[in-house]
């Protein structure tokens, strides 16, 4: 980094790790805390592949910073030998935007919840995704409260019967594609817990992208919500459910890839058998089209996990990252006006002189 | 740019060693503006002033109305004053609703200059008159000078081509013009401010410049009483004019610069806080980021990430947003990082009265935040005293790491007085250093505290071997593990309680100025500094002895004030709430107080205070 850089960023007298960053491995990115989620947790299989990816990125772990709210979930950073705030309910996309447009240096995660992110956090989540913060954002969906011991949250099925809901939920669910897609979000991706391989795989590419990046994990929770993915990892449903999004390819999944998605002539997604529609007639699915709406039909294919669930990445465009933004306005406020005189500063305007 | 005006010779002028003026009008009257610029030449010219903005909550309330009556008073002199003052000497209603809102506040037999063209029977009967005031006699008591403004505005902008509607819009330039030639002021700074300000459109430009020459003729050749007022007698320096927004604005610029941190600003807009946010979203070229948030929590939010990320963070706002802002500010205690939450308070509870002043959020920046959350609190008490309380709370949040609440008002925020600019030489250096090193061996303890501040290392990410993890969970002293364990919890309350504390030991002194034989002291604090001054002036002029002292640091108090309010019979307090200084001082000191408390969203007159004064003085 170049020392205006420096100093625009306020990271005066740090020095740079020397030695590189090839020499990393899975050890310099876990810390010594004692993890303490249940036994069983989908959590543990997600903190292993991301400890397990982190090496990979090539971005040592002074200049990663986890932050967090308030859940099972969010107790994610203490775990990680990186910087990290474990911040309050749903206000993780909110300090992580003020670290990540402070110091574009860095590489920000935010790790949230269901309800975390999409009930008491929605608003600032939606904000983040609009601004193009660069933020990697994981929201782990269990659709259930777990810390606060199983009430329903957001992305709970209609009906859904919990302790604050004996009768029923009768509260209609988010889909956090649809709602990621619809607040402009540049990078939107969806993975499952238990698939290492996919989710490494969307990790890797969340952390390539110059903005918001957003991932749905879903997550197993073993202790209120038990089975929610069960429709996608089951024995059954691992093989017919499961619809990799693959860019550039037309959309097959199931037994022999026999089923396909089609664009219908009024603009919906829809599940075809690839030998009465034929191979030439499936959507094939463009991560990168400027227009969010293919996006948004894939993403309405499943309401719920409970059928055909599109997994992998809906969308990934470049548009200009919020703290890149910034920064660029300080550097050429600096070049067009002359760095800050505060002696100038202070003396503009109307001025008199009292001998 | 340095001018010297004089002011225009050959006039028999009166003179006069202070005025207070009043332009009043509909808020599409360009009052404010008016107002402004009667300030910036008053201010040039070398008089002490002092101005107050008075203007409605709804941006545009329907035209006419007493909703919509916007107002702009200055008080100038040749001595040093302390108030825009309690009542206006002079008048200017540019209708009806401006009358009637104002005509109360004017003192009798005060001067009183009407738009005449403005009271027709329609804007009578919009704010009641059911019969013309200026017929009806019950002016009697002032001297009122009738002005046709707004034809005479059309007839001396007729060549310049604007419309009718533009014509009758620069009707405030011809009443500036008036009042300036009444009280000597000269055209020439306004006529380059307009040439400057319509430069795109020249015939807006002609057209204002007329109306305002036409005022200052009309005003010669009525032969208009004229009034001269000598500049006052200031310490020797260069001045500018600043309001109490601009002031801390420039305050944390200069913070930003003395402590080496770029300036991270995140607000949401909130009267009548928004002006620092325009006005620091200006200076990019100091490396001043600016985010204007999805909302008040958020922006708290995203000061504390900037403050973890190692910048000098700051959050601006006003009551309603500091209700929405504690949970973050408690996260602040818990992280003890350093950032500065403004709260520029206004009229409450609730939305309350959003353009006005109260001082009714100090016990709120005391104890608002669940838990035991303590945090230093600085009180901008003059217009440009916000720019040494921005550094003042930049400098406690960064020598002991910790969220400070700076607490100015909507008085202090809006009001313009004369200030002479400091020299950037004679600024403290603020800077801390970061954590470079472990500090506990090979590992880096982000809790291990420093033994005299007790204030915490503040390790930046990018730093190698100094990863660390901060929540707002409990965390273990010195390690910064989380911690559950029952006698740590205790053990860090009453450190986050002592670190607090002892801010004391550096903070000045307590300072009062006593005369002898003085039995009452009048304790303030904040913006009723200017207001307490003018009443204790008043008393000695009376030959009333009495002491006076102005608290700057409301948490901790300066370590010297139960000794020195303990040297006195009786202590007053005088607080635009129902005496929250008073409680905070009796339990802190169990010293009684006598409260005067005056809740009208409105500055104290001192006019008033001398006489509730004088009432303690004399019971
Ligand atoms: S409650 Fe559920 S989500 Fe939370 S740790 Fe236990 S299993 Fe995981």
């Amino acid at each position: 980094m170049t020392e205006s850089g420096n100093d625009l960023n306020g990271t005066r007298g740090i020095t740079e790790a020397g030695g590189g960053v090839g020499t990393l491995t899975r050890d310099d990115f876990a810390s010594d805390q004692e993890v303490r989620w249940c036994p069983g947790c989908g959590d543990y299989a997600i903190l292993a592949a991301i400890q397990g990816v982190m090496p990979d990125l090539g971005i040592p772990p002074e200049k990663t910073v986890f932050v967090s709210g308030i859940g099972c979930s969010s107790r994610f950073p203490y775990y990680m030998n990186t910087y990290g705030v474990h911040g309050i309910h749903g206000r993780a996309p909110a300090i992580a935007t003020g670290i990540a447009s402070a110091r574009p240096d860095l590489t920000v995660w935010v790790v949230t919840g269901d309800g975390d992110g999409l009930s008491i956090g929605g608003n600032h989540l939606i904000h983040a995704l609009r601004r193009n913060v660069n933020l990697k954002i994981l929201l782990f969906n269990n659709q259930i409260y777990g810390l606060t011991k199983g009430q329903y949250s957001p992305t709970s099925e209609e009906g859904k019967v919990t302790k604050s809901t004996p009768f029923g939920s009768v509260d209609h669910p988010f889909n956090p594609i649809s709602l990621a897609l619809g607040a402009e979000a540049s990078f939107v991706a969806r993975t499952l817990d238990v698939d290492r391989k996919h989710l490494t795989s969307v990790v890797r590419r969340a952390a390539a992208h110059r903005g918001s990046s957003f991932i749905e994990i879903y997550q197993n929770c073993n202790i209120f919500n038990d089975g929610a993915f069960i429709a996608l990892t089951g024995k059954e449903g691992r093989s017919t459910n499961r619809i990799y999004l693959e860019h550039g390819k037309p959309i097959r999944f199931g037994p022999d890839a026999s089923k396909g998605v089609r664009i219908t002539p009024d603009g919906r997604a829809e599940i075809v058998a690839v030998g009465e529609a034929g191979d030439a007639n499936l959507l094939v699915h463009d991560e990168h089209r400027d227009d969010p709406s293919l996006a948004f039909a894939l993403s309405r294919l499943a309401d719920g996990p409970t059928g055909p669930t599109p997994l992998g990445i809906f969308r990934a465009v470049d548009r200009p990252a919020y703290g890149d933004g910034m920064e660029h306005q300080l550097r050429s406020a600096a070049d067009q006006q002359g760095p800050g005189d505060l002696s100038r500063l202070l003396n503009s305007g109307d001025v008199w002189t009292v001998n | 740019m340095s001018t010297q005006i004089a002011p225009p010779e050959g006039t028999d002028r009166k003179e006069l060693d202070r005025v207070v003026i009043r332009f009043a009008g509909d808020s599409g009257d360009g009052m404010q503006l008016t107002g402004d610029r009667f300030t910036s030449v008053s201010a040039v010219f070398g008089n002490d002033l002092a101005t107050m903005p008075d203007y409605p909550a709804e941006i545009r309330a329907p035209a006419g109305t007493l909703a919509g009556v916007s107002a702009f008073q200055i008080h100038f002199a040749d001595f040093d004053i302390l108030t825009p003052g309690d009542q206006p000497s002079v008048l200017v209603a540019m209708n009806p609703a401006a009358l009637k809102a104002n005509l109360k506040d004017l003192i009798p037999g005060g001067l009183l200059i009407v738009n005449t063209d403005a009271f027709d029977n329609n804007n009578l009967e919009k704010v009641g008159y059911t019969e013309n005031p200026l017929t009806d006699g019950s002016l009697a008591g002032f001297q009122v000078y009738e002005i046709p403004m707004t034809t005479m505005t059309v007839e001396s902008v007729k060549d310049t081509g604007v419309n009718k509607k533009e014509a009758e819009r620069s009707k405030n330039m011809f009443a500036l013009g008036v009042i300036s030639w009444m009280y000597s002021r000269p055209l020439e700074p306004t006529i380059a401010w307009l040439e400057k300000k319509f430069a795109k459109k020249p015939h807006l430009a002609q057209a204002n410049v007329a109306a305002l020459k036409a005022g200052h003729a009309f005003g010669e050749t009525a032969e208009l009483s004229a009034f001269e007022i000598k500049p006052a007698t200031l310490a020797p320096g260069t001045y500018r004019r600043i309001t109490g927004n601009q002031a801390l604005a420039y305050g944390l610029i200069a913070a930003s610069v003395q402590s080496k941190l770029p300036l991270f600003l995140a607000s949401y807009p909130i009267t009548p806080a928004s002006d620092i946010l325009h006005e620091l979203s200006r200076h990019k070229n100091f490396g001043v980021r600016t985010v204007q948030a999805e909302d008040e929590i958020a922006a708290a939010g995203m000061m504390v990430g900037a403050a973890f990320a190692g910048h000098l963070a700051i959050t601006t706002t006003s009551g309603p947003g500091l209700d929405l802002k504690s949970e973050s500010i408690g996260l602040a205690v818990s992280l003890e990082l350093p950032m500065v939450i403004v709260d520029v308070q206004r009229g409450g509870p609730s939305t309350g009265l959003p353009t006005k002043t109260e001082q009714s959020d100090l016990l709120h920046a005391m104890y608002g935040r669940h838990g035991e959350a303590p945090l230093p609190i600085v009180a901008a008490y003059s217009p440009t005293s916000c720019f040494w309380a921005g550094i003042e709370a930049c400098r406690i949040a960064l020598k002991y790491m910790t969220p400070v609440i700076l607490l100015t008002d909507g008085y202090l925020a809006n009001s313009a007085e004369p200030w002479r600019v400091p020299s950037v030489d004679k600024l403290p250096d603020i800077s801390i250093p970061f954590a470079s090193q472990p500090n506990a061996g090979e590992d880096f303890w982000p809790y291990l505290r420093d033994e005299t501040t007790l204030a915490r290392p503040w390790a930046i990410p990018g730093t190698p071997g100094l990863e660390h993890r901060v929540g707002g969970l409990e965390k273990a002293d010195g390690t910064g593990n989380i911690s559950y364990d029952p006698d740590n919890h205790h053990l860090m309350t009453q450190l986050r309680a002592a670190k607090i504390k002892a801010i004391e030991e550096e903070v000045e002194p307590l300072e009062f100025d006593a005369d002898e034989d003085a039995k009452v002291i009048i304790l303030g604090w904040g913006g009723t500094y200017g207001a307490i001054g003018a009443a204790v002036r008043r008393l000695r002029n009376r030959g009333k002895p009495i002491a006076r002292a102005h608290l700057k640091h409301l948490n901790p108090f300066p370590k010297n004030t139960g000794d020195v309010l303990r040297r006195f019979d009786k202590v007053v307090i005088p607080e635009i709430n129902t005496g929250q200084l008073s409680r905070l001082i009796r339990a802190e000191f169990l010293i009684d107080t006598i409260g005067i408390n005056k809740v009208r969203a409105l500055p104290f007159r001192a006019g008033d205070l001398e006489q509730e004064l004088l009432k303690i003085m004399e019971s």
